[in-house]
């Protein structure tokens, strides 16, 4: 089975396809993770995204029943440089042609990924075609044309009707975006009685349940578009304790007055840098976002801004300088990537019991 | 933070000599540590008796002590030099362990000296077994049961209570000396004992096995801030049992869910943490494939041979920013070498795959069991890239040296199943391609899995290998199939032999269908960023990242993996070679695939490319960068060898041309062109069977060297005295046949010397000339040597510059010719001629301050020797002496013998430097870690030859110097002539005293290498003792020198190499 990729500016490369038979149209992004494709693929952020993987051999270890973000594939498609057809680990129970198959997710696999992440580099992520169902180049074409990306995706990552996750700890009004199982995960493990609202959730129904803090989700999509968030966002600003994570980040941001923009090419991946101004130390971060908080735009709506990313400077962390909320763009909850932030969600705790972000 | 301004100067400790377990990593360690410190405006002192390193030369540290690494040495440099610190870090165990004894000792304080990126605490606690455990347990990191012994009981206590297999490790050791897994009583008496010995504090370590769980290894930083990093994490093709330093090594981890590798991190980064590092660090955990359960099994808390290819691997300089962290930066204020814009606290990503595989000794000592286990056993490595497993598997296999161009290996398609399958419980070097073979012959992956242990991933990927094999050989050549067989890492050789298709038609395919390899960038982020560095390596895909320049470029050949007889001189040339192309304002492109050395570091040269230096490789980097020309002379035999190939297909070799190459190593041919020239050469005859071989005698008379054209199962040359010697060699040594006939030629007794001598084409440049202690017959690699000549007449110096120079000019040589002469009282004889690098000359070039190779290379880009500042002919003679002394890896290596002979089996080499032979001699045995004795006898046991008067004269000597000496029965008679003393004893008394009266041998075997023989026990006995054993009698006389002076108590002067030769 061919398996074809076609970009946006004419650009276009044949592999071999594995996974369904299928053809998507997607915005193109690649991530630099080594480890955690399953988890990558499950994470309702890649929603609408077609997935370039710049580690080249993927599905080494399979794919198995606990690694998933979500129930399923969120991303359109896997693009890799060679795929591991026997898997090995003790987890394992598929291999990653058969799960992209049975999610219904085209795959292209040899083909030069490096090639096509200089490209992203270069030129910024860009609209793509991806099919396995042998279609050439001219029809990937006229697909491309004709389709737009949708923007607001976090709609419908979000909507999963309001749920409980109880705990002994604090109460807390969760507004989803799109959220990820390991920051529940996270949140439940320590305890938090956790109420997840779908998104569109008026802040008026957030609050009747008396919440402890407010945590705002990660989610796919362009955080301008999501109006609704950021409304609720606003009303429940000084309400409540409030910890926003990636999406939750820029949504805060938008709340306050600020503004977003998007970037070149995002940053997704396990392996950058960053530092905490307050502590004054640094932290390798799990990351995955196209977005980023304008710095300018909320240092003059009363937000201090307090993680930087090393390697661009860009605003990875903030909290507001009077109200008891703060932010960051990157994961804590790692899933995949590493561990080493995940003491913000203790802080997120703390604040609740009083103390200060 | 920013750096310790109070710093103005720092000592660094070098690892002194190669020995297995520590090699070319920590030139190229200390080497960038001195370069990232001396950057910041800090005075570098370093202190290290290899002479053979980039690290020791002007122009790396400001000033350079070529001196012992023993405590007294240190003590004088330290109290001369009065550095602010010391970084102990960056010398190997060596560096650590002497660091330790200053800091112990109270000197670093007594001095004010700091000791920077470890502290002693973190040491102990790295190092001392039980130490560990107790951190270990205290921070939650499981680590196997284990318990600490230093006596037989508790050993046999311990294995009761856990069951075998039980792992043995003496504690304060290197490359796990005197190691090994005891499955059974036998087995752990034998191995606990020996561990005891081998204890610097007579302590092992028991441990539970966990031999078949998956080996991961993290490379780990951390700053004096906490902040901590991942650099490199790899993955052992090879489950525990084989030791790290034994086994196919992967980067980045392949079969690790997310969840485990970041628990595995999470470890990593606590223990870093625990010991409060401030630097590099390795930490080695099991993992069991079947519940993920893992322990930690070891830490090395300073930068090792690991963190050298975590380096190479990810292209993130450990060394370098280690140092900088000792200075006192944080990692988030140091910026990515690699893309100069970006953040060095970062981890690095790899979107290429890493295959590290050993280069083992075994074909030079044939003797040496092959077994791989705890104990290592490799001399050196090479590191292969792609963005396949398979591609950087066969790449790695190609990079060896060892004829092989695949997985398929001739002697073992010929095993029976039976034989293969035990071939693969061997677990020997061989393992890989025996259950290639096996696979081959259609065995499942699960059932290799459960005999090895090798994950299935591994397995599955060689099954790949396999089933491509098979379609070349059963299948039509296709455009799909030849593409597939490239990118899963075939080289042409190997596809040809299989598919039968010509070499022609292989071409066309190629050329019509564009499938060439394309060069990617090693980068640090997987392409995220741009960057600058000027690394690739090649591999079959879509984008060509390697841009040409405009400039003239020249492309240096380097010289492979670190193996007997190759070693880091040659990496040392290359180097040199590259700096003085850069300084002549060429492009310099180096070639190369050792992760060692620093030939490899992205910095040396303008352009590095990660291959094979075979062929097809070279040939695609030429075509890439259409150099001017490519050096050969530099890297040894290995880029040598090329030279016939690449001349044959039109490329331009600088300096040197083939023909004279061919002329020079060809023994008949070179013979005849010696006879013409008039200058003396050892007769010598071909012969194919017994008779021919015993006419020779007739015409030539005893001693004989005789030698295979082809080497069997190792027993190469040998000196023979008797018709009785030579018709045993003959039978038992090897198979004479027309087509492996064997080489007989005169010995000639006498003192040996190496010339080495750099040539334009019309005159020479011979820096000075170095002459053996020992006699003909042991291999110059192996001989002690000296310079200026300590005993070589003033005419015969004349005549072999003489000669040098009329053969030099006869073959045209263009750059650098070394020349091996004997002196037989009235002739001088050539016994060989290379022309090229040797290992002298590094030696050469510190000692005279003459720089060889930067000649040289001028010299092969035109430029004459007369216009250069150092002229031509015999330099002159300075005003110190040097000595050579070799190092022998006889304790890692169990069943190898120590004796000299005319095969080489140092692993390494350090030079005493004094004023007069005496002070040098001994400084070099220092150096070397000889024990030298006061007082204790010696045994002494002499084959006929070398019972004469001459040797008399030097046993009076150790007698006068208060020895008892003890011989056999034979030598005993020898000796009483001479009316020397001497108290007969058996061998089985031999064996008993050893260790105890006996603290020395003096031991000229009949046969070197012979496991079984009484001799080679008593050797072997000796040495793991750390007892000297002298298997030469002029090494017996040299040693005596070392031997007055100590007893003498002369209290020794440590100077910078400098400083020696602005005595001049």
């Amino acid at each position: 089975m061919n398996g074809i990729l076609y970009l946006e500016d004419g650009t276009a490369f044949t592999g071999k396809g594995f996974g369904a038979r299928a053809t998507r149209v997607g915005e193109l992004v690649f991530n630099t993770s080594m480890t955690g494709y399953q988890k990558i693929l499950t994470d309702p952020s890649y929603k609408g995204q077609i997935l370039n993987m710049t580690y080249p051999l993927i599905g080494n270890y399979g794919i198995n029943e606990t690694d998933y973000e979500s129930e399923g594939i969120h991303a359109f498609g896997l693009v890799a440089k060679d795929i591991a057809l026997s898997p090995s680990n003790n987890r394992s129970v598929m291999n990653i042609d058969e799960w992209l198959s049975l999610q219904n997710v085209p795959g292209v696999w040899n083909v030069d990924t490096r090639m096509i992440t200089k490209k992203i580099r270069d030129e910024g992520t860009v609209k793509s075609v991806i099919s396995t169902e042998g279609i050439g180049f001219a029809e990937a074409k006229r697909l491309c044309d004709e389709s737009a990306l949708r923007q607001d995706l976090m709609k419908e990552a979000g909507a999963k009707p309001r749920f409980r996750m109880e705990g002994a700890g604090c109460r807390v009004a969760v507004l989803n975006f799109g959220i990820k199982t390991s920051i529940l995960r996270a949140l439940s493990a320590r305890g938090l009685d956790l109420h997840v609202f779908p998104y569109g959730s008026s802040a008026e129904e957030m609050l009747t349940i008396e919440p402890d803090g407010i945590f705002l989700s990660n989610g796919p999509g362009d955080p301008a578009e999501a109006t609704e968030g950021v409304e609720t966002t606003r009303a429940l600003l000084g309400r409540a304790p409030l910890f926003g994570i990636c999406m939750g980040h820029q949504i805060l941001a938008l709340a306050v007055g600020g503004r977003t923009y998007k970037m070149k090419y995002g940053h997704r991946g396990g392996n950058h840098g960053v530092r905490d101004a307050y502590t004054d130390r640094s932290a390798i971060t799990s990351q995955n976002h196209g977005f980023a908080v304008d710095e300018r735009s909320v240092l003059a709506r009363g937000m201090v801004i307090t993680h930087k990313n090393l390697n661009d400077d860009t605003v990875e962390g903030m909290r507001h300088e009077s109200l008891p909320a703060f932010s960051v763009q990157y994961h804590p909850e790692a899933s995949p990537g590493p561990n080493d932030s995940a003491y913000l969600f203790d802080r997120f705790i703390a604040m609740m019991k009083g103390g200060k972000a | 933070m920013a750096k310790n301004g109070a710093l103005k100067k720092l000592l660094i400790i070098g690892s002194g000599p190669i020995i297995i377990g520590q090699a070319a990593e920590f030139d190229y360690a200390g080497t960038q540590a001195c370069k990232a410190i001396r950057e910041e405006g800090i005075e570098t002192v370093l202190v290290n008796s290899n002479p053979a390193t980039i690290m020791t030369d002007p122009g790396i540290a400001d000033r350079v002590y070529m001196e012992p690494l023993t405590e007294d040495a240190m003590i004088a440099i330290l109290e001369k030099e009065r550095p602010d610190g010391i970084l102990a870090g960056f010398g190997g165990q060596t560096g650590l362990n002497l660091s330790m004894a200053l800091e112990e000792s109270g000197t670093l304080a007594r001095l004010g000296v700091r000791l920077l990126g470890v502290n002693r605490d973190s040491i102990k606690r790295a190092e001392d077994r039980e130490a560990f455990k107790e951190l270990m347990l205290s921070i939650g990191e499981p680590v196997p049961q284990s318990a600490i012994a230093t006596d037989m009981e508790s050993c046999r206590a311990f294995a009761r209570e856990v069951g075998y297999p039980v792992i043995i490790r003496p504690a304060y050791t290197l490359g796990g000396t005197g190691g090994g897994i005891a499955s059974r009583d036998a087995e752990l008496e034998l191995l606990a004992r020996r561990g005891m010995e081998n204890s610097a504090i007579g302590q092992i370590l028991l441990e539970r096995s966990v031999a078949g769980w998956k080996e991961i290894e993290y490379e780990v930083m951390r700053d004096a801030k906490d902040n901590c990093i991942i650099v490199c994490g790899m993955e052992n093709f090879d489950p525990v049992g084989v030791h790290t330093g034994d086994s196919i090594v992967v980067a980045p981890i392949q079969t690790l869910r997310d969840e485990e590798y970041q628990m595995l991190r999470d470890a990593s980064l606590k223990i870093i943490r625990s010991l409060e590092i401030e630097g590099g660090c390795n930490v080695q955990f099991a993992l069991n494939p079947e519940n993920s359960e893992y322990v930690v099994i070891e830490v090395n808390p300073r930068v090792s041979r690991s963190s050298a290819l975590a380096s190479k691997a990810a292209g993130y300089p450990i060394a370098k920013l280690a140092a900088k962290i000792a200075l006192g930066y944080s990692l988030d204020e140091l910026k990515n070498y690699v893309t100069q814009k970006t953040s060095a606290c970062f981890e690095p990503t790899l979107d290429y795959c890493v295959v590290k595989f050993p280069k083992w000794p075994f074909d030079k000592f044939g003797a040496a069991s092959r077994k791989l286990g705890t104990q290592m056993k490799a001399t050196g490595e090479v590191m292969a890239i792609s963005r396949t497993f398979e591609d950087a598997l066969l790449k790695a296999i190609t990079s060896l040296e060892v004829k092989l161009e695949g997985l398929r290996v001739d002697s073992i398609s010929r095993l029976e199943d039976g034989a293969l399958l035990c071939k693969i419980d061997a677990c020997d070097d061989e393992r890989l391609f025996a259950i290639a073979e096996a696979l081959r012959r259609g065995e499942s992956v699960e059932a290799l899995y459960a005999r090895t242990r090798v994950d299935p991933w591994f397995l599955s990927k060689l099954a790949n290998i396999v089933r491509i094999e098979k379609a070349l050989a059963e299948q039509e050549m296709t455009v799909e199939l030849l593409r597939e067989a490239e990118r899963t890492g075939f080289v042409d050789n190997e596809i040809l032999r299989l598919s039968g298709v010509s070499r022609a038609v292989l071409q066309d395919i190629r050329i019509y269908n564009d499938i060439f390899p394309v060069y990617k960038m090693v980068d640090t982020c997987g392409g995220e960023f741009e960057a600058v560095t000027p690394y690739f390596y090649s591999c079959f895909d879509a984008e060509d990242e390697s841009r040409v320049s405009k400039r003239e470029k020249i492309l240096v050949v380097g010289s492979g993996p670190i193996r007997i007889g190759q070693g880091i001189e040659f990496d040392y040339c290359c180097v040199q070679g590259v700096w003085a192309i850069k300084e002549l304002g060429y492009e310099a492109i180096i070639i190369n695939n050792n992760p060692e050395t620093v030939s490899t570091d992205f910095d040396t040269s303008d352009k590095l490319y990660f291959e094979a230096l075979h062929t097809d490789d070279v040939m695609n980097v030429v075509k890439k960068e259409r150099p001017l020309g490519v050096v050969l002379q530099l890297g040894g035999q290995t880029s040598l060898n090329l030279a016939e190939n690449l001349a044959k297909r039109g490329i331009r070799i600088l300096g040197t041309q083939f023909k004279a190459i061919d002329l020079a190593e060809d023994r008949e041919k070179l013979r005849l062109l010696l006879g013409e020239m008039g200058i003396p050469t050892p007769a010598g005859y071909s012969v194919t069977d017994e008779a021919e071989a015993f006419a020779v005698v007739g015409k030539l008379g005893y001693p004989l060297v005789v030698r295979p054209s082809y080497v069997i199962g190792g027993r190469a040359m040998q000196v023979v005295y008797s018709d009785a010697e030579l018709k045993k060699y003959l039978e038992e040594a090897v198979s004479l046949s027309a087509e492996h006939p064997v080489l007989i030629d005169q010995y000639i007794e006498g003192r040996e010397t190496d010339v080495d001598a750099v040539a334009d084409g019309e005159d020479i440049l011979i820096p000075g000339l170095m002459e053996h202690v020992e006699r003909t017959g042991v291999h110059s690699g192996d001989s002690i040597s000296v310079y200026p000549p300590h005993t070589l007449p003033n005419e015969a110096a004349d005549l072999l510059v003489e000669y040098t120079r009329r053969i030099a000019r006869r073959l045209n040589v263009v750059g650098l010719i070394n020349v091996q002469y004997a002196w037989a009282g009235e002739r001088v004889y050539v016994i060989e001629v290379n022309p090229r690098a040797s290992r002298t000359v590094p030696i050469l070039s510190k000692v005279t301050g003459v720089p060889m190779v930067k000649l040289a290379v001028a010299a092969m880009l035109g430029k004459k020797l007369r216009d250069s500042a150092y002229g031509v002919g015999l330099y002159r003679k300075m005003k110190l002496c040097a000595v050579k002394v070799p190092v022998f890896s006889g304790a890692k290596l169990t069943d190898v013998d120590v004796a000299l002979g005319p095969e080489m089996r140092s692993t390494g080499e350090v030079l005493g430097v004094d004023k007069d032979f005496a002070a040098a001699v001994y400084k070099g045995f220092l150096a070397a870690g000889m024990r030298i004795p006061l007082e204790g006898g010696f045994y002494v046991g002499l084959r006929a030859p070398d019972q004469s008067a001459e040797t008399a004269e030097t046993l009076r000597e150790y007698e006068r110097r208060g020895f008892k000496l003890y011989a056999s029965e034979g030598t005993a008679r020898f000796m009483e002539k001479y009316g020397i003393k001497a108290e007969t004893v058996r061998f089985d008394e031999v064996m008993r005293k050893t260790g105890e009266e006996i603290c020395g041998l003096i031991n000229v075997p009949e046969v070197a290498n012979k496991p079984g023989s009484n001799s080679f026990d008593i050797r072997r006995k000796a040495i793991e003792r750390g007892l000297p054993v002298l298997t030469c009698m002029d090494t017996a006389k040299a040693f005596l020198e070392a031997i007055k002076l100590k007893k003498a108590g002369v209290a020794l002067q440590y100077r910078t190499l400098e400083e020696y030769l602005g005595d001049a």
